[in-house]
């Protein structure tokens, strides 16, 4: 088939493509997230690639497909990656491997492989790890460097990393959306902030790596490898109603901005939500998928018992894809805004 | 309808129609009390005696109920079963009743026994009802235990905790410590159970599929004669 029909004849790249700059993407979030956390962000990352590449192996292996081609589509590869850059730095290897075993064997293989998963893989990982493991999912280490006088050293993070030796409970901390969270009642916000309840520099190392993780969304959209309608409707709806509630009552709810760079909201918004598996497929879809994210993700953090929810938000919007594609099914290629509006 | 043996029976309610893995019937209390082997035993044991009052009772009476109001008349039955059970419980193991709580008065919604009321024992004589009742209940009470002993062994690696609270001071020292200092919240936690039941309903029909494959007899070769693919 040398012909193709001219809508169809512009160079998309393969999944292997686009998983490629997807991992290019990840790369400026990583290095600040290395930069201010320490070496326990890359073995997290390393490592967390490295079991999901070889759990996607043998699940391949087990049921009978061919390794070398879907292997080679840096799927499993980019799960690891996102997964291992949400866990808490210095992670346990048993954390890593429950974590990713989640992701790749039950919510890849068996939903069916790469294209039938319901649920976004990394997400579905995270959430059984915080579920599992409330205690060592919520325990982020303080931002020492990586490199200088305080930082951790790469051996200290391959003896966390085996499990051995002393855990960093010392040097560990509550993170900035999980401190608000347990402000006491009474407490004013701005009160709350100057009694300095975070280790120095957490507030500001958070807000680098958001932007490190919008510099890489950044990267995506103008690869046209993400749909901008997603991230876009999760920022807008999440800033839109946190600013609603922060303009009621600042004294008890956090600002637009510190939803927006305090947590997971950017990396989920890029990186998380814009997967094309398990996310609506089409335009209108999308703008509803993407705002319902970004309101369930200032409702959970506001009123759940979770500290920030960008995993919660991704899977329960996954549930809801169903009935969105549904009910705003994507327009058929080649036909008008007008034909499809029954 | 000539009532089924006992050999059809047994095979019915522990494995072709098994309530909870073929019917899927009863998951609330299926999913929600087999965190732990003792729980998962103590509703095992009151669904057990429930159903096989319940159905006798219904078999017993089958001739005089109008086909109208039979429904109301056999959850009647199950729930005055079920207050027998709440109320034995109590008196027997009072530490389990406490811990067990809503859910043993919640049997009476067990659609499980209100199903095989219907079904099986509202059509069939008082002894083919009361071993189909057994039957069904040991097949329920199975999978409730496996279920219990799978998400205690990998939830907190203990195995036969607490059975004393059932079982009386002689069981006290019956608690396996399998893996010491291990704790994986998930499994006890109720996404566990679901994930484990569904594990179970997968396993039982990879067995069956097995079965079948090696019971079938193998295809005749054929020899394509007309259209022959190009």
């Amino acid at each position: 088939m040398s012909l193709m029909h001219a809508s169809t004849a512009q160079a998309v790249p393969g999944t292997p493509g686009v998983m490629r700059w997807v991992l290019v993407a990840t790369l400026p979030g990583i290095a600040l997230m290395s930069w201010h956390f320490g070496w326990g962000v890359l073995a997290n990352v390393l490592v967390a690639g490295g079991l999901a590449m070889a759990l996607e192996a043998l699940m391949l292996r087990l049921r009978g497909r061919a390794i070398g081609a879907t292997l080679g589509d840096h799927s499993a590869l980019v799960s690891g990656v996102l997964l291992g850059a949400a866990l808490p730095p210095f992670a346990p290897w048993w954390l890593l491997l429950v974590g990713v075993a989640a992701a790749i064997v039950v919510a890849k293989h068996l939903y069916g492989g790469l294209g039938q998963n319901l649920f976004n893989p990394a997400m579905v990982g995270y959430a059984l790890l915080l579920i599992a493991f409330p205690v060592p999912m919520t325990q982020w280490v303080a931002p020492l460097g990586l490199v200088g006088p305080e930082a951790l050293s790469p051996l200290e993070a391959l003896r966390q990393l085996a499990g051995l030796g002393p855990g960093l409970d010392a040097l560990s901390g509550a993170t900035p959306l999980d401190a608000f969270k347990h402000k006491p009642e009474g407490l004013m916000a701005q009160e709350f902030w100057a009694g300095e309840p975070l280790p120095p520099g957490a507030q500001a190392a958070w807000r680098d790596v958001a932007l490190g993780w919008l510099a890489g969304g950044a990267l995506l959209l103008w690869r046209r490898l993400i749909d901008w309608r997603i991230p876009l409707a999760l920022l807008g709806s999440l800033t839109l109603l946190s600013g609603l509630l922060y303009a009621g009552d600042p004294s008890q709810h956090g600002s637009p901005a510190f939803h927006l760079f305090a947590g997971a909201a950017i990396f989920g918004a890029c990186f998380i939500a814009t997967d094309p598996v398990s996310a609506a497929a089409g335009r209108r879809g999308r703008w509803l998928y993407g705002a319902a994210i970004g309101v369930l993700v200032v409702v959970i953090r506001t009123q759940g018992a979770y500290p920030d929810a960008i995993a919660f938000a991704v899977l329960l919007m996954n549930f809801a894809v169903p009935l969105i594609d549904h009910l705003l099914p994507p327009r058929p290629l080649g036909r008008r805004q007008r034909e499809t509006s029954p | 309808m000539s009532p089924p043996d006992l050999s059809t029976l047994a095979r019915d309610g522990l494995w072709d129609n098994n309530p909870a893995l073929v019917q899927l019937l009863g998951l609330c209390p299926l999913l929600a009390v087999s965190a732990s082997v003792v729980n998962a035993l103590g509703l095992a044991l009151a669904t057990l005696g429930v159903l096989m009052g319940s159905n006798l009772a219904v078999s017993l009476i089958r001739q005089r109920v109008p086909t109208a109001v039979r429904l109301p008349a056999f959850v009647m039955i199950i729930a005055a079963f079920v207050t027998c059970a709440d109320l034995l419980m109590a008196a027997y193991a009072f530490e389990l009743h406490r811990v067990l709580g809503i859910f043993i008065p919640l049997i009476v919604t067990n659609c499980a026994i209100l199903g095989r009321a219907d079904a099986f024992a509202a059509r069939q004589p008082p002894l083919p009802a009361l071993l189909d009742g057994l039957m069904m209940g040991l097949g329920f009470g199975a999978v409730l235990v496996l279920l219990g002993a799978i998400r205690e062994l990998f939830g907190q690696g203990t195995l036969f905790a607490g059975l004393d609270l059932l079982l009386g001071p002689l069981a006290a020292d019956w608690q396996l410590t399998l893996i010491p200092d291990y704790d994986f919240l998930f499994l006890v936690l109720p996404p566990g159970a679901f994930f484990t039941a569904g594990l179970l309903i997968a396993l039982k029909n990879a067995i069956d599929d097995r079965r079948r494959r090696a019971t079938a007899p193998t295809p005749r070769e054929r020899i394509r004669v007309t259209g022959t693919p190009r």
